[in-house]
């Protein structure tokens, strides 16, 4: 039976802590008496029978009816699938998409459907590498509808391809791909890593046109998500939400698979990250040192190499269809249940280690931006009621925070960097002044389109999601990172922990008190 | 020079003489025993007499303990990690596909053992299965093999056992003791490697199933694994005299379990579809095969009904189709962005 997560108390007989630092590791002893370290519950079990549990979902829908009754010859079927930014680290093969897409795939031959079109719901993300839709969808289904050219990734700057299904009565326009727009049946295949995905934020988002997708990718709705991961208070959440009722009221019929992952994120050789530091065995102890110190020595880009080729043997915890609504509701009582820790109030100070990897830089390069990104806007949100950190407090993350970026992935964010940063932090002034101009960019529109690169716009909506925790933290410290880069940024550089202790007192006092959020594996804090 | 052909003469006579002395010393030893008789030499026979049947030790009945313990093994897995995958890349270069859909069994702490169900075309099939088949199972996998043809003599059979693992079986039907057996080892955790068609495609086309991994999977209780094997029959298919090198490909299926209620032979129907759908995904793609599975309409691995030269004509074709030829090749897309 996983034990839940639970919060420790730090004494003086507490080994010190693992944080990441980007692709590697550093062990901080952190004060005792005022110290907290808030662990994830472990990982739950796999379901036993994953093809059964599938199938008995299709058949068994949520509020629909079941997937081979909405099934008939002549019908435009669409499929469409979470792209590479889910799960993180990618999962063994086969992937959850893949399975899922097999069933339905089977059920949609049984009942002679011919037109089908399978596309990735990428957003404004990056188009998938051939490589990253094999291991997403498996051989089988990539060479039977690559070729055809009914396998292909959505492009939200296609005028041609983009349709109108209505507005919402705050004035959004719900703008989606035309092929689903016009489907008899969509069928959604989603992964649920955290509450923030799902829902109907996976079409509305996942398919969705720039000008759809600008109505809550703003500063002011950022700042009033509070929490990504509590969706009644998410203002990106009600938004997403009022767009999906016109979705359900006048576009196509949609059926949503979800499914869950459990937490088990990460293979034997980095088996100590899951686990406890004083539970740590010889072998444990042996494979922090031989890691550390080999990372160390390695090359950067041989390091981020050896990260990002992790598969994770993450696996299914429970997969729903059916209606929407229905289905997310039920998904996200499985997420609470694998990731849920309650915790009692507030603390002066948050830390925060920044892993190798974001939903943005899955096989690139974890920039400046989304060092912030994934700081302020991931892990700092992970909590429900109430942020960790109180309203002032200081936030202190770990990372090298290079001045590096990939110019494939990310073309945008180098030039965001340069210009923007060094002109505004701040994401209302940056949205008024200099949005636009990134957004309507032909030449990133033309990378966005044809190559690999995230859309023009990009590096903003990743700053904006960092907007609450801006506005909530008194003071932002990278421990360790590039100085000149972390200035850039806004935040204050430190060379130790100690160090960055010692500057947050100049807004916490000498004594404050302080919370570690012990990621990966993931875990929402409900804070009281 | 007569000097030197004195020499050579006198060397001759005298190897002559040692020659001489022994045979009379080998004629000598052996006297006694000629001498002696039976029951010293075997008996002759009366003629006209009929000799009583011996049970055998060949054929079915040929003893294959040995090869499964731990010296045999580790025999077997020098052989089969060296000369033997070297040879099957050297000859059918094979592409092994599918094997996600059997990472649910490997996942379990104890994975089970399994049946796998390949269709037969080429003795290039065993070897390439032994390499095929991925862990948990190759180490612990046996071959069933025809008990008729491998196991005829002493010599093969043993050869057979250590190199392969394999199995006698009777052909025609799964006798009482070739079942007991795979039961037993199935329950000891051994997975088995048994070609449904009984044997090797006589033309090319595949052959109907017989119902033996149907029927050992209901006695046991182990999954069935469908298994197409493509490639191969172009290689070193019946009747070859020498194999011509060439590429093949191993595609495995989902594991099938017998349902309750469901007679062997339906089963064995389901089997037989599942490898026929997958030899039509290796033709064209999955989308197609499970349309056509769908409809029922996979192209029969036994191949059209008519005879003759219209028949090897269209073996001809399909080879072309499949791993042995020329596939189709994949065009890249470029996404469609207009002016």
């Amino acid at each position: 039976m996983p034990r839940p997560g639970f919060v420790l108390e730090v004494d003086r007989s507490t080994p010190p802590i693992l944080f990441w630092r980007g692709e590697n590791f550093s062990l901080e002893k952190l004060p005792a008496g005022r110290s907290r370290v808030i662990y994830p519950p472990e990982p739950l079990p796999a379901l036993d029978d994953i093809d059964g549990a599938i199938r008995r979902a299709l058949l068994n829908p949520h509020d629909q009816d079941p997937l081979p009754a909405l099934l008939f010859p002549g019908m435009k079927l669409t499929i469409a699938f979470d792209d590479v930014s889910l799960p993180l680290p990618k999962m063994r093969r086969p992937d959850s998409r893949q399975r899922v897409m097999e069933a339905v795939l089977d059920m949609a031959a049984a009942a002679g459907v011919d037109d089908v079109h399978i596309i990735a719901a990428l957003g404004l993300h990056r188009r998938m590498h051939e490589y990253e839709l094999r291991h997403a969808l498996g051989d089988r289904i990539f060479d039977a509808f690559h070729p055809r050219g009914t396998l292909y990734q959505h492009d939200a700057e296609d005028p041609d391809n983009l349709a109108v299904i209505g507005t919402t009565p705050q004035g959004e326009v719900l703008e989606i791909n035309k092929r689903a727009a016009e489907s008899d049946l969509i069928v959604y295949v989603n992964i649920n890593s955290v509450a923030m995905d799902g829902g109907w934020k996976s079409i509305t988002t996942g398919l969705a046109s720039y000008r759809c997708l600008s109505h809550h990718h703003n500063p002011e709705t950022l700042e009033n998500t509070r929490s990504l991961m509590d969706r009644h208070k998410s203002a990106l959440h009600q938004s997403v939400w009022r767009l999906g009722t016109v979705l359900r009221d006048h576009g196509p019929k949609v059926f949503q698979i979800e499914t869950t992952l459990n937490t088990d994120m990460f293979p034997s050789p980095f088996g100590f990250i899951n686990k406890r530091e004083w539970e740590w065995n010889v072998k444990d102890r042996a494979t922090f040192l031989a890691t550390t110190k080999s990372l160390d020595r390695t090359p950067i880009r041989l390091a981020r190499k050896i990260f990002h080729g992790i598969e994770g043997p993450h696996q299914m915890t429970s997969v729903q269809a059916g209606e929407t609504d229905a289905v997310h509701k039920i998904t996200l009582e499985h997420i609470f249940k694998q990731q849920l820790v309650p915790v009692e109030g507030q603390t002066d100070i948050l830390t925060l280690g920044i892993p190798f990897v974001c939903p943005y830089n899955p096989d690139g390069v974890m920039n400046p931006v989304l060092v912030m990104c994934m700081g302020l806007g991931y892990l700092f949100n992970m909590y429900r009621n109430k942020p960790l950190v109180r309203e002032g407090g200081v936030i202190i993350m770990t990372h090298p925070t290079y001045r590096d970026f990939n110019p494939v992935h990310h073309p945008s964010y180098i030039d965001f960097f340069e210009e923007v940063l060094s002109d505004t932090t701040d994401p209302a002034t940056m949205s008024r002044k200099w949005e636009k101009k990134y957004a309507e960019d032909e030449w990133y529109r033309h990378l966005y389109r044809t190559g690999n690169a995230y859309h023009g716009v990009h590096p903003f909506y990743a700053w904006y999601w960092g907007a609450h925790g801006l506005q909530h933290a008194g003071k932002i410290i990278i421990v360790g990172g590039d100085a000149p880069t972390v200035r850039r940024l806004g935040f204050t550089p430190a060379s130790t922990m100690d160090d960055a202790f010692e500057i947050a007192t100049d807004v916490v006092g000498r004594a404050p008190t302080i919370s570690h959020l012990h990621v990966p594996a993931l875990l929402v804090a409900d804070v009281s | 020079m007569s000097t030197k052909r004195s020499v050579s003469r006198h060397t001759a006579r005298r190897a002559a003489r040692v020659l001489d002395v022994a045979s009379f010393a080998l004629r000598t030893a052996l006297r006694p025993t000629r001498q002696l008789g039976f029951p010293y030499r075997a008996p002759t026979t009366p003629s006209g007499v009929a000799l009583p049947e011996q049970p055998s030790s060949l054929g079915a009945d040929f003893e294959t303990d040995w090869a499964r313990r731990a010296p045999a093994k580790a025999a077997r897995k020098l052989i089969v990690n060296g000369p033997l995958r070297l040879a099957v890349k050297a000859l059918a270069d094979p592409e092994v596909l599918g094997l996600d859909r059997l990472s649910d069994l490997s996942s379990h702490d104890d994975p089970p053992a399994v049946i796998f169900a390949p269709n037969h075309h080429s003795h290039l099939d065993t070897p390439l299965m032994m390499i095929a088949v991925p862990e948990p199972w190759r180490s612990k996998t046996v071959i069933a093999a025809a008990a008729d043809y491998f196991f005829d003599t002493r010599i093969k059979g043993t050869l057979a056992a250590l190199a392969l693992n394999a199995l006698p079986i009777d052909r025609e039907v799964t006798g009482r003791r070739s079942s007991d057996m795979i039961r037993g080892l199935v329950s000891d955790g051994w997975s088995l490697v048994i070609y449904p068609e009984g044997g090797r495609s006589p033309d090319g086309w595949g052959q109907e199933f017989k119902g033996g991994a149907a029927y050992l999977s209901s006695r046991t209780g182990a999954p069935v694994i469908p298994v197409f094997i493509d490639g191969t029959g172009a290689i070193f298919g019946k009747g070859m005299k020498r194999p011509k090198p060439g590429t093949s490909k191993v595609v495995f299926g989902a594991p099938m379990w017998p349902v309750e209620g469901q007679s062997t032979r339906r089963f064995n129907a389901r089997i037989e579809a599942s490898v026929t759908a997958l030899g039509d995904e290796v033709l064209t793609d999955y989308w197609t095969a499970r349309q056509r599975a769908a409809r029922g309409e996979n192209p029969k691995l036994s191949g059209p009904e008519y005879q003759g030269w219209r028949r090897q004509w269209a073996l001809d074709d399909r080879r072309k189709l499949g791993a042995a030829g020329m596939r189709r090749r994949q065009q890249r897309r470029w996404p469609d962005i207009g002016k």
